[in-house]
């Protein structure tokens, strides 16, 4: 229990998925230019997230992983197809995220409207299928790919949402010309990443 | 490689060079920059760019994917359904992607653990899916294939100059090799330990812009 709590809190402060990882920048730069939109991609990311990545775990678990395909006929027990993790991984997020498109059209029509354009634009988010990727690599088990995916999901709302009030602010402010929009939110981010650099010290 | 050959000699009418393929290839690489102007694929050239080795690796990955993936896009453009080319297009991706990777695991395998997940993360590069949407839909093969090189080069671009600074400034190296002279740090010179942190790739890309653009006028307000 504590691991997890641990894993829950590195997720969200020390390997922030924006922060450390970079991942998920397209997004993070493209739409935080006002908090609504900025908290609504936050909201929809973690949902995907929470969704794909344990359903990754249980694909890669009993279909791809060493031996995992025992459970069919114990002759299958020495095949290895973890080879093919990117097309599955990427092919169950883009089949998740246009199932909850159309779900959430179907029964919340308000939150679609909402969320609406964001949802397709979250298949080719980095962070999903890093978020995934890593949990292959760190070779999690289910408990810890749950808590795992949900810290990631929040850490990228808290990112966003900081950067999209930070830009709000910006506005005001007296910016060299060729350094506006792109270039002061790349350094903004950077500042924002040294910040995060201070939890890295926590022991849990 | 002999599928490029091929692609030469059938296309004989139009100049293969010709003025305007040479501008989609050189237009990524300043005035259209993937990175910088476009703002596409940031997210895994900011993460691979400690050093300049798998930078030059990750470049040449990107390069062969954009590149090969636009052609594939482009000659199977007629047939794919509007409704679910988004997925037609992962799937080819994801092919290249794993061809990448398998060949990096057999060939180069310390390289390949350096980059961990972000060979993987090539699937959701913006710049690939970027230019499978912009252009490759578009487009004959031909153009198409020089478009996916030229970004790919444009990434390449940012990507090893990045590096390039990371390395000398935190670690007095280039490639690996020691530049700055032992005599520096006898008399008080300190490698700069913030270059080597996640937060410096993302000041050098935030200086990268401003200087490209204080350069190039035209450049300023496109985003």
């Amino acid at each position: 229990m504590e691991n997890l709590i641990s894993l829950f809190v590195r997720s969200i402060f020390v390997d922030n998925a924006i922060f450390a990882f970079f991942l998920g920048m397209c997004s993070y730069l493209a739409v935080s230019k006002k908090i609504k939109t900025a908290s609504g991609l936050g909201l929809a990311v973690i949902f995907v997230m929470v969704l794909t990545t344990p359903l990754n775990y249980l694909i890669l678990k009993y279909l791809l992983a060493p031996g995992a395909l025992a459970w069919i006929s114990p002759s299958l027990a020495d095949v290895d197809l973890t080879f093919l993790a990117f097309i599955l991984f990427i092919s169950t997020i883009a089949g998740a995220v246009q199932l909850v498109e159309m779900v959430v059209e179907k029964f919340a029509p308000a939150l679609y409207s909402a969320l609406g354009i964001f949802l397709p634009l979250i298949t080719v988010n980095c962070s999903i299928l890093g978020a995934s990727l890593f949990m292959q690599e760190r070779e999690y088990n289910f408990s810890e790919t749950l808590v795992f995916s949900i810290g990631t999901g929040i850490g990228f709302f808290l990112a966003i949402v900081l950067l999209a009030s930070i830009r709000e602010r910006l506005r005001y402010s007296k910016i060299p010309p060729a350094l506006q929009g792109l270039g002061i939110a790349m350094i903004v981010t950077g500042l924002m990443a040294i910040a995060f650099l201070s939890f890295s010290g926590i022991k849990l | 490689m002999a599928e490029v050959a091929e692609k030469e000699q059938v296309k004989v009418k139009e100049p293969l060079f010709s003025k305007k393929n040479i501008q989609v290839i050189k237009d990524p690489l300043d005035d259209n920059n993937p990175i910088t102007v476009q703002v596409l694929g940031i997210c895994s050239a900011l993460a691979v760019t400690v050093q300049m080795k798998p930078a030059i690796i990750m470049a040449l990955g990107v390069t062969f994917v954009t590149a090969f993936s636009n052609l594939i896009i482009s000659m199977m453009r007629k047939g794919i359904p509007t409704r679910v080319r988004i997925i037609v297009q992962l799937i080819v991706v994801a092919t290249l992607v794993t061809i990448v990777d398998q060949v990096l695991k057999a060939y180069m395998f310390d390289v390949s653990k350096k980059l961990s997940v972000f060979v993987g993360l090539i699937i959701t590069n913006c710049i690939v899916m970027g230019r499978l949407e912009a252009f490759a839909l578009g487009q004959k093969p031909w153009p198409a294939f020089l478009d996916g090189i030229g970004n790919g080069l444009g990434y390449g671009l940012i990507l090893i100059t990045v590096a390039f600074f990371r390395e000398l400034l935190g670690s007095g190296k280039v490639l690996g090799f020691k530049v700055i002279p032992q005599w520096f740090y006898d008399h008080g010179y300190v490698n700069n330990g913030l270059m080597v942190l996640p937060p410096a790739a993302l000041f050098l890309i935030g200086i990268y812009i401003w200087v490209q653009r204080s350069r190039n006028s035209k450049l300023v307000n496109v985003s």
